[in-house]
């Protein structure tokens, strides 16, 4: 199954595929961000290799690492085949300022709110999405809590030796 | 009862005070204010194991209008709190708080940007109940000691002392 | 001439219908539901963020209190992920004990949600049986775990004690009991008029949408489609035990009813094939420097002592990659995608919510239908909304 969807990516999409992995037994494909929406339209139509179900969208953020040379954003597709029992992950790297991909909620419904979700906590847009607002943050908290430089904002809780001051917020 | 405010502070009461309060502390009126995990544990205290229509909780009221006890139960996030602040203020007095499990008391397991750090910071609460989630008995124990706070209460007082300086 | 307005009718994020902090804004005329927009993030926690800064063993007790009905699936998922990071293979008793408290997990959610379900659409008695069942099964997490609830008992490389002495007699009852009393509950609701008259044919979703939306669980099953994780990708010792996937036809919250009814019963059958063929061994998997040894060696070995000093301060160090485990939780595909970068900290740990997912389908099920629906299908879709909004 690993070799078929290789195969057929490189036959339809043959420069698009930057670099493979496969860690525990588990094949992921990075991509280029211009070629996710015809490859998943091609995967959609292909009854062949039956990859219908996207099971999520799932976003990293390398600032500070090494890996960052190769981009600062990564947005991961989770896809799965029902009949074949087969996953595989798309992988896309996105540079640190205006990240930007295409949406794919006109593909599948699903994505419409796991992008939703991504922009929320993560900062990337989706171009093409039919409604991209905030989801699950308060509408008054500003930035994205997910990256590596919002910070975890915690208190300092309260002991004897400081029960008369109030709580200092640590960034 | 409306006639509170017009008793001048002038004149005491004792038995009145006493009959009104054994009312009060056998017929409270939780609002189940469940949010998370500890919401769990309240249903199961209202149900047939560990049962609390014994202590007069039998009717939970969904709407605060009709409600007494409000019981904060899970963690309350940013954007839960002005909701939960609204909803005490539609409370009519008397009323009671009970700020059930370490999320509500104060922020719990969770010290960071999306949690408010105790529910404290934004109504009075009376009781406090400790625990992750507090077991059902332990619930019924703030409860009871409620009971005793009631009966130490008079029909003159005003309800708006706070717990902790809010900040 | 009167112009034909909608009214914009608010239910709210207080209210006993809805599970917990959900805000649906509706859109009516007249009874009819003409828009349908659900509102979440009122429980938002952070905790993917809070997991972010903890080390691998003290994330753990964070994953219990996302899905807080199923707590032990939570942790299972966790713990199934970072042992395929870090290639530690369990013996073979941590994953049939593990099975069989998966199982137990699964049928004390579908009690929960039978009671719930039931109490918003009428039969109040439906919900104090449920959690008179659920007792005996919270029982058996507090004789292993020490907490009704929140136990983090599954761990790291196996489980955090041994199993209780009475584990096979408290699950041997557990499963007697409740078979008997599923025919309690199927006299008072299969055919009762009136239950049948409010979920034949409400929430309908046809098998191609369900793909289309990604369900998963109970609601990708009720519409015909057969997929279940423990068949599909085995974990933990599943393919050892002989178990039927039940399928619905329709795809409507009646046929969802008795699809869940169904799956308690498989369950029950898991767990006694759990307690009848129980291997012996070790509870859990011996990795120095990983998993932190038995608390009786730590006691009177000095080796043990200096693992399980630098395995609780520092932590112990991930190769760089990342890994994907997906689960059958009762709400359907729970999965973990953990990312690290070879530190000793999660560099990113995500959670597939099956429940965010299937309540993003609920403006397909509600539209066009009558308001007193939308808590038939709210009720159906099973959510909880500690997951939806982590």
């Amino acid at each position: 199954m690993e070799e078929q969807v290789r195969s057929f990516l490189k036959s339809s999409f043959g420069d698009a595929i930057i670099r493979e992995d496969d860690f525990r037994g588990q094949q992921s494909l990075y991509i280029t961000p211009e070629t996710l929406a015809p490859i998943c339209e091609e995967l959609l139509q292909n009854s062949e290799l039956d990859i219908k179900y996207l099971s999520d969208i799932t976003s990293l953020d390398w600032l500070g690492h090494e890996e960052e040379k190769n981009g600062r954003f990564e947005v991961i597709y989770n896809l799965y085949s029902l009949s074949h029992r087969y996953r595989f992950f798309l992988k896309v790297r996105l540079p640190g300022d205006n990240p930007e991909v295409s949406s794919l909620s006109h593909l599948w419904q699903a994505a419409n709110w796991l992008e939703r979700e991504v922009y929320d906590m993560m900062g990337i847009r989706f171009e093409g999405h039919p409604d991209l607002t905030k989801i699950l943050t308060p509408d008054e908290l500003e930035g994205h809590p997910l990256r590596k430089d919002f910070p975890l904002t915690w208190e300092q809780p309260q002991f004897s030796w400081n029960k008369d001051r109030p709580p200092e917020v640590i960034k | 009862m409306g006639l509170e405010e017009r008793i001048p502070d002038s004149i005491l009461l004792t038995t009145v005070d006493k009959m009104i309060n054994w009312g009060r502390k056998w017929s409270i009126w939780p609002f189940g204010f469940g949010l998370a995990c500890c919401a769990i544990e309240m249903m199961s205290t209202f149900a047939s194991h560990f049962d609390l229509a014994r202590y007069g909780m039998e009717v939970t009221r969904p709407s605060p209008r009709q409600a007494d006890l409000m019981i904060v139960a899970g963690r309350v996030s940013m954007k839960m709190a002005p909701v939960v602040r609204r909803l005490y203020e539609q409370m009519p007095n008397p009323k009671w708080v009970i700020a059930m499990g370490a999320c509500a008391s104060c922020g719990g397991v969770f010290n960071n940007y999306a949690l408010l750090q105790g529910v404290d910071r934004i109504i009075p609460v009376d009781i406090y109940i400790p625990g992750c989630p507090p077991r059902p008995e332990q619930l019924m124990d703030g409860l009871l000691k409620l009971q005793e706070k009631v009966n130490k209460g008079s029909v003159k007082d005003q309800h708006e002392e706070w717990g902790r300086k809010a900040v | 001439m009167p112009e034909e307005k909608t009214i914009e009718l608010n239910m709210g994020p207080q209210h006993p219908a809805t599970h917990g902090v959900l805000r649906v804004v509706l859109e009516l005329d007249g009874e009819t539901v003409v828009k349908a927009r659900p509102v979440i993030g009122y429980l938002h926690t952070g905790i993917e963020k809070t997991m972010e800064s903890k080390l691998y063993y003290k994330a753990l007790p964070a994953t219990d209190r996302m899905d807080y009905l199923a707590p032990m699936s939570n942790n299972l998922g966790y713990c199934l992920a970072v042992e395929k990071l870090m290639d530690i293979e369990v013996p073979e008793k941590v994953k049939w004990a593990r099975a069989c408290l998966a199982e137990l997990t699964r049928v004390n959610s579908h009690l929960v949600w039978l009671g719930t379900h039931a109490i918003d659409l009428g039969a109040m008695s439906m919900l104090l049986y449920a959690f008179r069942e659920r007792e005996l099964i919270l029982d058996v997490y507090e004789a292993c775990g020490g907490q009704r609830m929140m136990t983090s008992y599954i761990r790291i490389g196996g489980l955090a004690h041994e199993l209780p002495k009475d584990f096979d007699r408290k699950v041997r009852k557990i499963v007697t009991v409740v078979r008997e009393r599923l025919h309690d509950y199927e006299a008072l609701l299969t055919n009762n008029e009136i239950f049948i008259r409010r979920t034949k044919g409400v929430a309908v979703i046809s098998a191609e949408e369900a793909i289309n939306y990604s369900l998963s669980g109970p609601m990708l099953r009720g519409s015909g489609v057969k997929h279940d994780m423990r068949k599909a990708n085995p974990y933990s010792g599943y393919e050892n035990f002989d178990f039927d996937i039940p399928v619905g036809k329709n795809g409507d919250a009646y046929d969802r009813y008795l699809l869940r009814l169904e799956e308690i019963r498989q369950s029950l059958r898991i767990a006694e094939q759990v307690i009848d063929g129980m291997p012996e061994g070790p509870y859990r998997a011996h990795v120095p420097g990983v998993v932190l040894p038995p608390k009786e060696d730590v006691l009177y070995k000095m080796e043990s002592l200096i693992f399980h000093f630098m395995i609780i301060t520092e932590g112990f160090k991930v190769p760089f990659g990342a890994v994907y485990q997906a689960i059958e939780s009762p709400k359907g595909e729970l999965g973990f995608y953990i990312s690290s970068d070879g530190s000793n900290k999660p560099h990113r740990v995500r959670v597939r919510p099956p429940s965010f997912i299937n309540l993003a389908s609920l403006p397909r099920l509600v539209e066009g239908r009558l308001f007193a629906d939308v808590v038939c299908a709210i009720g159906s879709v099973d959510i909880v909304l500690g997951e939806v909004d982590r």
